[in-house]
């Protein structure tokens, strides 16, 4: 049964304008620009079908090869549609204005996208790359019929969330749980599936929860987030595919920075703010390392769209604000270690 | 966290990793004469400042020029590789070494990449002629073993898929590493009698053996002793 945060993720939406590239623009007078009500937990190719018959009047004859940019960088189509608009527009921009081209594929920055389904198996491998880390192997995903991966899919391209929910236990995903949400479930009517696999009594158990972080990193400190420099290229952005692994011990709950800062040990973060909190694991190479310099500092974590309190327990922000690959996306500003 | 002297479970620490991955760069320039070393290529991440204190990296191979050749023996599907050692000899094997049809050199990047996610190594390479331009897919067929062509047909998805290199920015292929622990495995338990432990200094020995088949590496029967 999907719970109430879970519904609004999935019904969270971005309103895009699309511009027609000019060098597209084979007709008189160009053509205005398509508007698009884009899910945040979908793929921009997905939104082709919408989009196209608005310009396909005013393009040059030839084979298309569709892609967008937002101000002048290629957009990478594998990255669901919100955590680009959370990770490129420090400030929100509404409706995000876009750029689409029907030729000149930048084949040489973006891997080729030819239709639904390049997008389809890019979801399938990240919910298999997710089961292992969760489960610890994939034969669930690869195990499962041809017609229900297919029905999975469509059940996210149409953001159905009711048909997701009814497919998604046969990927048979532990859940991700410290004591933080075995407290919550227990004082909760619903019992959490799963739970029994994976705790074994007396034991402590490493767990791990797939995490997709993509920084950005500002050399001075800024008052509005209008003052942020706009990105120019993907250098600029610092993408961390790696697991956040913990240790499942009576009394010990995550936060959100606990895990962003154990991604990123070298922002251990204000010595002032984290004294009474858990330390990160790195703690002690850090101490041990000697060096005396300013730490960098966490200056905001988007996830889906929510600027997010650092303190909030990071299983809950994990089981609610997933995206249905079953990735936590978080885009982060940090101010740089200054050195 | 500690590498430990041996994997039992297929899979390897990131510590592991940088263990296995100058043992194997070692050997490799030992026994592989032929080729030109493997180099470690430390992640120093330029946006984040990160200097990490196990030292992160990955394995780069790089500018391996490939000659199609016109025919090829069944039994040696291995590529011919051309180097630019000009003292040594280059080990030619029985096959004519030609220009492929389109009178270009194709140049390839080989690069092993830990991921975290599978706690394994991962193959990823990509072609280029003399000019820079990518190759495709279809061309890059026209230079691998036939049995890695065809497998590319029955598994167009969950084989070799085109990627973005986890630090590059840049789209090159990659081999799946679905399945890596499983035949690690049973390397290991081959090799050894004393159940299936797998010193880490072997690691990528024995993983490249297997790997780099794929994609027409062989490596001499020396590095895995």
């Amino acid at each position: 049964m999907a719970n109430e945060a879970v519904k609004y993720v999935w019904e969270g939406a971005i309103p895009l304008q699309i511009h027609l590239h000019k060098s597209d623009v084979a007709s008189h007078p160009a053509p205005p620009p398509a508007l698009v009500l884009a899910p945040r937990i979908g793929y921009l190719p997905l939104l082709i079908p919408h989009i196209k018959p608005y310009f396909k009047d005013s393009l040059p004859p030839g084979e298309d090869s569709i892609w967008f940019d937002y101000k002048g960088v290629p957009l990478k189509w594998y990255i669901p549609t919100g955590v680009l608009f959370d990770l490129l527009c420090a400030e929100p921009e509404r409706p995000w204005n876009l750029t689409i081209h029907f030729r000149g594929y930048p084949s040489n920055i973006l891997i080729p996208c030819e239709g639904e389904d390049f997008v389809k198996w890019n979801f399938v491998n990240s919910l298999k790359e997710a089961q292992y880390i969760i489960n610890g192997n994939c034969k669930n995903v690869m195990n499962m019929s041809q017609s229900d991966q297919e029905d999975l899919w469509t059940s996210v391209m149409n953001g159905d969330l009711d048909a997701y929910t009814k497919l998604s236990p046969k990927l048979k995903m532990a859940t991700i749980e410290d004591d933080f949400s075995r407290k919550a479930s227990l004082s909760s009517p619903q019992s959490r599936q799963g739970a029994t696999e994976m705790d074994v009594a007396g034991q402590v158990k490493t767990a791990r929860v797939p995490v997709r972080l993509y920084v950005r990193s500002i050399n001075q400190d800024f008052e509005n987030l209008e003052d942020v420099p706009e990105i120019d290229t993907w250098d600029d952005i610092s993408y961390l595919n790696r697991p956040f692994e913990f240790l499942r011990e009576e009394g010990k709950c995550f936060t959100l920075r606990n895990a962003i800062e154990s991604l990123l040990p070298e922002f251990i973060g204000d010595k002032a703010q984290t004294s009474g909190e858990e330390r990160s694991k790195d703690d002690d190479t850090e101490e041990a390392d000697g060096l005396l310099r300013e730490m960098g500092e966490i200056k905001l974590a988007r996830i889906q769209g929510i600027e997010m309190k650092l303190e909030i327990p990071f299983s809950w922000v994990v089981n609610n604000l997933m995206n249905p690959e079953f990735y936590l996306h978080i885009s982060v500003l940090v101010k740089a270690p200054q050195r | 966290m500690n590498s430990g002297r041996e994997v039992s479970d297929g899979r390897l620490t990131v510590e592991g990793f940088s263990v296995a991955a100058r043992a194997f760069a070692d050997k490799w320039k030992i026994h592989n004469q032929s080729f030109p070393p493997w180099s470690w290529v430390p992640l120093i991440n330029r946006t984040l400042h990160l200097s990490n204190q196990q030292e992160e990296g990955y394995l780069s191979l790089e500018e391996i020029l490939i000659l199609s050749s016109l025919e090829e023996s069944p039994e040696d599907e291995s590529l011919n590789v051309a180097t630019d050692c000009l003292e040594k000899e280059e080990s030619v094997d029985h096959t004519i070494l030609v220009q492929n049809q389109e009178n270009e050199a194709h140049y390839y990047d080989f690069h092993i990449v830990y991921s975290s996610s599978y706690k394994v190594p991962v193959l990823y390479f990509r072609g280029y002629c003399s000019g820079g331009q990518p190759l495709s897919l279809d061309v890059i067929k026209k230079d691998l073993p036939s049995c890695s062509v065809s497998l590319l047909h029955e598994s167009k998805w969950t084989f070799i898929t085109q990627e973005e290199h986890p630090y590059l920015n840049r789209p090159w292929f990659k081999l799946h590493p679905c399945g890596t622990e499983d035949w690690i495995k049973l390397l290991s338990q081959s090799s050894i009698s004393t159940g299936c432990q797998m010193p880490v200094d072997l690691y990528l020995v024995s993983w490249f053996s297997v790997v780099g088949q794929v994609v027409g590496l062989r490596i001499p029967l020396e590095m895995l002793n």
